[in-house]
């Protein structure tokens, strides 16, 4: 566990802690109008929660958890497309673990399997290659999801499939692209976020040139940001020495991982593969332009959408549920009506509770319930009241 | 009166088929030549329809019987370090264990797919019976079927145990309060680990050994050290983190665990990170956790330290007042979180 337990020294942790509480007293934010960061990535909100990092944090600081958890963001018709693809009797529908138990209007893919789909859990794109190579009397299908993290690794496996000549393997692309959907947060008028922790892996890939729009258009300073806690507490303080000393840039927290102009040949394996989609669906952000990809012509034959008839579904989520406005930031998990009523791990509502990397199932697993639950009457009696 | 050698028989042919879950020659073949001879016990040899126990023999043990069934499908059927019929004798002894109650006797049903090679059941029976002999333990009754192919994946094993718990020894989830002590007796998700490294799924360099093993043996030492053990339970699927929220909820107490004291290896850790578990939910197949009395704990330690399944035991935490039914986890970070019930599996069939 060498090269991790460094980035999780409770010592640095005391120091670090110590260093943002002194920069905050220079700030004017309190516990009722406070300082309000927003860690894009999912993958962040679940080391904060972890790690316990939101208690080490003063109160004058509220983390706003964003919507890079790629189950959280898809849309409950796109799930309804799996579950229709998965249940073509002559399909073996791959996915990541994450994507099993997301609600569709219906069913989720895992009550898909229960029923009878073909549908096997991968930890990779190359696992479901490798089903195609197994069963060729089959189709295999590969539900790609994620950011540009997950783009290269996808673009490589149907360049592979090409190469080799597969006839029997498709992608159902559902790729999402970072920056639309950072802009699309940054354009909604109900917003006020105050600044920004970048996602390390996402940059990993594009480097640290797609989010220069962040500070130059919007005067907001954004910290890409390693997945360690010590990372975490590190860019909080770099974006509090920003604005403490007036100063709104791209910072690169991650530098052991990230470099300024990203990832040669990841980028110019997606180039070679994905194309934008003029806009793309994301549940809770609505159509966002440019938010998705899309495959290329040349990989048509590669392509799910293209190789069978995908309805393309467009549901509206339940009334009652609010994950749009907790994906956007509006208001928190335990803020939400049906939040532990209706709407827990077992029986979730939307992807936000059933992902690792979703802010409901965050608190729901690693909050203190009966207190969340109690914040949560008094907010609603105060809502009616008001 | 019959004895095995004059009826015994020997089973044809590599695999099992349907014939020999049909009550006929088969199957008696069967039952004669791997369950009766394998499992060797002066019950099962009679060949009756049921084991039959003297009550007065029983009685010099304690006071009370225990009993408890578990099933068994893990899936690889053999992994390092165990395979199921192994797990199937100690998960149950282990059941019976930590209710205090020193375990005697066992049956065994068996549910095998058409097909399934007569080798591999040699081998599994022998393992239930090496892992019974060592415990002390007899296997005195069973019953097999055979299903088509298909209908059962290669084998289920189910085994029910009895034990009697000796007078005085009152062990309970309700049980546990403020002050006392949470032991572990090591490392903790080697068996879930183990379990996703045998299917050879991910590639990984290490092998992880399962911690399969009987408790009986180290919980025996514990009582003689100390009968007022409270809440004793083994940590099996669920992880320790579900046996702990166990004696939280039965008992309305807190318990607080610090993550630094919890025994993980490197390989299992390791694993955690790449795959995004947590070893506080990962099965374990010899670990038990005990909120024992404060004043007793150093010695109860003592005793568990020098028996070979606790050589490694450990205080991982206290037991508090508030807030009440939860547990709370001291990260080694300096952070607090909740440790909650699992929601959903994080892994499929692990035993």
């Amino acid at each position: 566990m060498k090269y991790v337990d460094e980035f999780r020294d409770p010592e640095k942790a005391k120091a670090l802690k110590n260093k943002i509480a002194q920069l905050m007293d220079q700030l004017p934010y309190t516990e009722k109008k406070p300082l309000l960061l927003m860690e894009f990535c999912g993958g962040h909100t679940h080391t904060l929660f972890r790690y316990g990092i939101q208690q080490m944090l003063p109160n004058s600081i509220e983390m706003v958890h964003g919507p890079g958890c790629p189950v959280c963001v898809l849309p409950r018709g796109r799930v309804d497309d799996c579950v229709i693809l998965a249940e073509r009797p002559d399909v073996i529908f791959t996915t990541f673990g994450d994507a099993m138990r997301v609600p569709g209007s219906h069913k989720s893919l895992l009550q898909a399997k229960a029923d009878g789909a073909d549908i096997r859990m991968v930890y990779s794109p190359l696992d479901a290659l490798e089903l195609a190579r197994k069963n060729p009397e089959r189709q295999v299908i590969f539900f790609a999801l994620g950011f540009e993290t997950t783009m290269p690794s996808t673009a490589l496996t149907v360049m592979q499939a090409k190469a080799e000549g597969l006839t029997n393997f498709a992608l159902f692309c559902n790729h999402l692209t970072t920056a639309p959907t950072i802009q699309a947060i940054l354009d909604d008028p109900d917003m006020h976020i105050d600044g920004f922790l970048a996602p390390g892996h996402v940059s990993m890939v594009i480097g640290e040139q797609p989010f220069e729009f962040i500070p130059e258009r919007y005067q907001k300073p954004i910290v890409i940001t390693g997945f360690e806690p010590l990372d975490i507490l590190q860019s909080i303080y770099m974006l509090l020495q920003q604005i403490v000393e007036g100063r709104c840039e791209v910072e690169n927290q991650y530098v052991r991982i990230v470099q300024k102009q990203g990832n040669h040949p990841g980028l110019a394996a997606i180039e070679q593969v994905f194309e934008l989609r003029d806009s793309f669906e994301m549940r809770g952000l609505g159509t966002l332009d440019d938010s998705g990809v899309r495959m290329r012509p040349e990989f048509a034959g590669f392509d799910a959408e293209k190789k069978f008839h995908v309805p393309n579904l467009r549901v509206a989520d339940p009334e009652s549920c609010q994950c749009g406005d907790v994906v956007k930031g509006l208001i928190r998990p335990w803020q939400c009506a049906e939040f532990g009523k209706l709407c827990t791990p077992e029986t979730p509502m939307g992807a936000l509770m059933v992902s690792s990397e979703g802010a409901c199932a965050a608190y729901y697993n690693f909050g203190d319930l009966p207190e969340l639950m109690a914040k949560r009457q008094a907010h609603l009696e105060r809502e009616s009241a008001a | 009166m019959n004895t095995r050698s004059e009826r015994k028989r020997s089973l044809q042919g590599d695999t099992i088929t349907l014939s020999h879950g049909s009550g006929g020659k088969a199957m008696r073949d069967l039952i004669d030549d791997v369950f009766v001879a394998g499992f060797d016990s002066a019950e099962l040899n009679t060949l009756e329809d049921q084991a039959r126990f003297d009550i007065a023999a029983l009685a010099a043990y304690g006071d009370r019987l225990a009993m408890t069934t578990d099933s068994y499908v893990v899936d690889p059927l053999f992994f390092p370090g165990g395979d199921i019929g192994k797990l199937s004798v100690t998960g149950t002894i282990n059941d019976l264990a930590v209710g205090g109650a020193i375990p005697l006797y066992l049956s065994c049903g068996m549910i095998i797919e058409e097909g399934f090679k007569v080798e591999d059941l040699r081998r599994i029976v022998q393992s239930m019976k090496q892992t019974a002999d060592a415990a002390g333990v007899r296997i005195v009754t069973g019953d097999t079927k055979v299903v088509h192919k298909g209908a059962a994946d290669k084998l289920f094993i189910n085994t029910a145990g009895i034990g009697v718990i000796p007078a005085g020894i009152e062990i309970g989830a309700h049980r546990a309060q403020p002050g006392d002590v949470v032991i572990c007796n090591g490392y903790i998700g080697d068996h879930g680990a183990a379990i996703v490294d045998a299917r050879g799924e991910l590639a990984i360099e290490n092998t992880i050994q399962t911690d399969c093993a009987t408790l009986s043996g180290l919980i025996q030492a514990m009582l003689a050290v100390c009968p007022d053990i409270h809440c004793m339970r083994d940590a099996t699927r669920g992880g320790i983190a579900t046996v702990l929220n166990e004696f939280a909820q039965s008992s309305g107490c807190a318990i607080r665990i610090e993550e630094t004291r919890i025994p993980i290896r490197k390989e299992v850790r390791g694993m955690c990170e790449i795959l995004g578990l947590d070893a506080l939910y990962l099965a374990n197949e010899g670990k038990v956790i005990a909120l024992v009395p404060a004043a007793q704990a150093q010695a109860i330690l003592a005793a568990m330290r020098a028996h070979p399944t606790g050589k490694d035991s450990v205080i991982i935490g206290e037991v508090v007042a508030e807030p009440a039914g939860r547990v709370i986890l001291t990260t080694g970070f300096g952070g607090d979180r909740i440790v909650d019930m699992l929601v959903g599996e994080q892994l499929p069939r692990i035993c």
